[in-house]
């Protein structure tokens, strides 16, 4: 097993595992919507590996990341669209 | 902006045929700086958290990386390219020029997107989708799964869902199962294949594997909740967390078209050695053809040595012959698994197309082309650039989109515009 790490989601800490990509440990917080679309429908990733863009949230700040691509890190913050 | 210390040559792409293509030239004293989007090496295929995940040949391939001291920058990825020898680099975040004096890329594959209702609710996503997300760190675990897709890559991922405990429903292939029977018979040389499909097929055997079934519609509120599909001409209705649904992979091009290398029937075009139609630049693996890891291997080891300038080492009657079974296969795969007719359809005139810019279906006209497309109705324009919509379009109206503009992948603009003396907007 791997160590965890704690990550702060739309305000609430999360622990969660420290080895997993931020798009992969969203999912697995029950996340839907990392992103809404013009019609306010949630959106979520449909490619896991940088292609598709559904995934993107703000991290520590920094508008449009892909959480696909990134992994999560001690202290995180981290916005969805709810 | 910056310029990074010149390579003789950069590989594009940390999949088995860019680590192969890597290895190699760095072996015969190449200085080589490999350029990968993931945080670690082995491309989609070899996705991994920790190292002991990895199979033999992944192993022994990164170790030789290692050993020849390949430059290796992780989560990094190309951005333009002023010219062959001068790439435009993110590198983490810092944009530098790089230059280099031959160029292999090893782009990869992606899979191919099409629109039904349904298909933007969380929880759809797609067959190679799940399974990367479910290698990240996704637990699938006692999850109700359903996967419709096409092609070789439904096999492992469906093993990959039952073994990590999923509740494995469906797998829907939308080829007829005369041409699964096609597809099998020319691969019968190859008993690795065979022994490997049996495993996978052993280790779903629980769920059933229906040929000519494919996705109708998914349903559900802030998520999926339910999916309708069509199981050899009849509607079936079943509840599930996640449906992966996507229709085969197609190779990921955008640097090539951008460098302005010829791409054929979607793949980039190379001849024997590798080489593509722009002087230095060669290509590898799935960006050239769909065909799996062992026949991009054999790809990368031919280019590895060839940009060395050792044409007999690349020539060997051994790479020859296995790359050539390779080609072969990806042909077979390309033929056998066809996108039918009826997936055109799926979609109703609400569905969206394009998912970065919300158009849906019914807001273009099929008689338009991929440009007019993008002025009239802004398909493509979005944040993801049609890399997921272009196929679509391609497959429901015909259009051709040969356009690849920088920054290729994505936003970070400014960093971008800076390094190259551009003005940003």
């Amino acid at each position: 097993m791997t160590d965890d790490v704690t990550i702060t989601v739309n305000g609430v800490p999360r622990r969660v595992p420290a080895d997993g990509t931020l798009a992969a440990v969203l999912l697995g917080l029950g996340v839907t919507a990392f992103r809404r679309d013009l019609g306010g429908a949630p959106r979520a990733p449909i490619c896991g590996m940088g292609t598709c863009h559904e995934c993107r949230v703000r991290v520590d700040g920094i508008d449009e990341v892909r959480s696909c691509l990134v992994s999560v890190r001690d202290g995180m913050q981290v916005e969805t669209a709810g | 902006m910056s310029r990074s210390r010149a390579m003789d040559l950069v590989v594009v792409g940390g999949g088995p045929a860019g680590l192969a293509a890597a290895a190699a030239a760095a072996e015969r004293g190449m200085q080589v700086l490999l350029i990968d989007q993931g945080r670690r090496l082995g491309g989609q295929i070899w996705r991994h958290r920790q190292s002991r995940e990895l199979p033999p040949e992944a192993q022994q391939l990164l170790d030789r990386v290692r050993t020849a001291r390949v430059t290796v920058a992780s989560e990094a990825r190309v951005l333009d390219a002023t010219s062959p020898r001068e790439l435009v680099v993110d590198f983490r975040g810092r944009v530098d020029l790089q230059p280099t004096e031959q160029l292999i890329l090893a782009t990869g594959a992606m899979e191919r997107f099409l629109p039904f209702p349904g298909w933007t609710l969380p929880g759809v996503c797609g067959v190679g989708g799940l399974q990367a997300l479910h290698k990240s760190g996704l637990t699938v675990a006692g999850s109700r799964v359903v996967l419709a897709g096409s092609g070789p890559l439904l096999f492992p991922v469906a093993a990959a869902m039952a073994r990590a405990g999923a509740e494995l429903l469906l797998v829907a292939e939308q080829a007829p199962r005369a041409a699964l029977i096609g597809f099998a018979a020319t691969v019968t040389r190859d008993i690795g294949k065979l022994v490997d499909a049996a495993s996978y097929r052993w280790a779903f055997a629980r769920t059933p594997f229906r040929t000519s079934s494919w996705v109708i519609r998914a349903e559900g509120d802030d998520r999926l909740r339910e999916v309708v599909v069509s199981v050899r001409g009849r509607e079936r209705r079943l509840r599930c967390d996640w449906l992966g649904a996507a229709f085969g992979l197609v190779p990921h091009t955008d640097l090539a078209r951008l460098l302005g290398c010829d791409v054929i029937d979607e793949a980039i075009a190379v001849d024997a050695l590798q080489r593509t139609s722009v002087e230095g630049v060669y290509a590898v693996g799935e960006c050239t053809g769909v065909k799996g890891d062992a026949p991009g291997m054999i790809e990368g080891e031919i280019a590895g040595r060839a940009v060395t300038g050792d044409l007999p080492a690349a020539r060997a009657p051994k790479l020859v012959h296995a790359r050539g079974a390779g080609r072969h296969f990806a042909a077979a795969m390309a033929r056998h698994f066809a996108i039918r007719p009826e997936l055109r359809g799926l979609a109703t005139p609400e569905t969206l197309l394009c998912r970065c810019e919300d158009v849906p279906v019914g807001a273009v006209d099929p008689t338009w082309t991929a440009r007019q497309a993008k002025l009239y109705a802004r398909v493509g324009m979005g944040s993801c650039q049609g890399a997921v919509c272009g196929e679509a379009c391609k497959v429901l109206f015909g259009w051709q989109n040969n356009s690849a503009r920088p920054p290729l992948g994505a936003p970070m603009t400014g960093a971008w515009s800076d390094a190259i003396g551009r003005s940003g907007s």
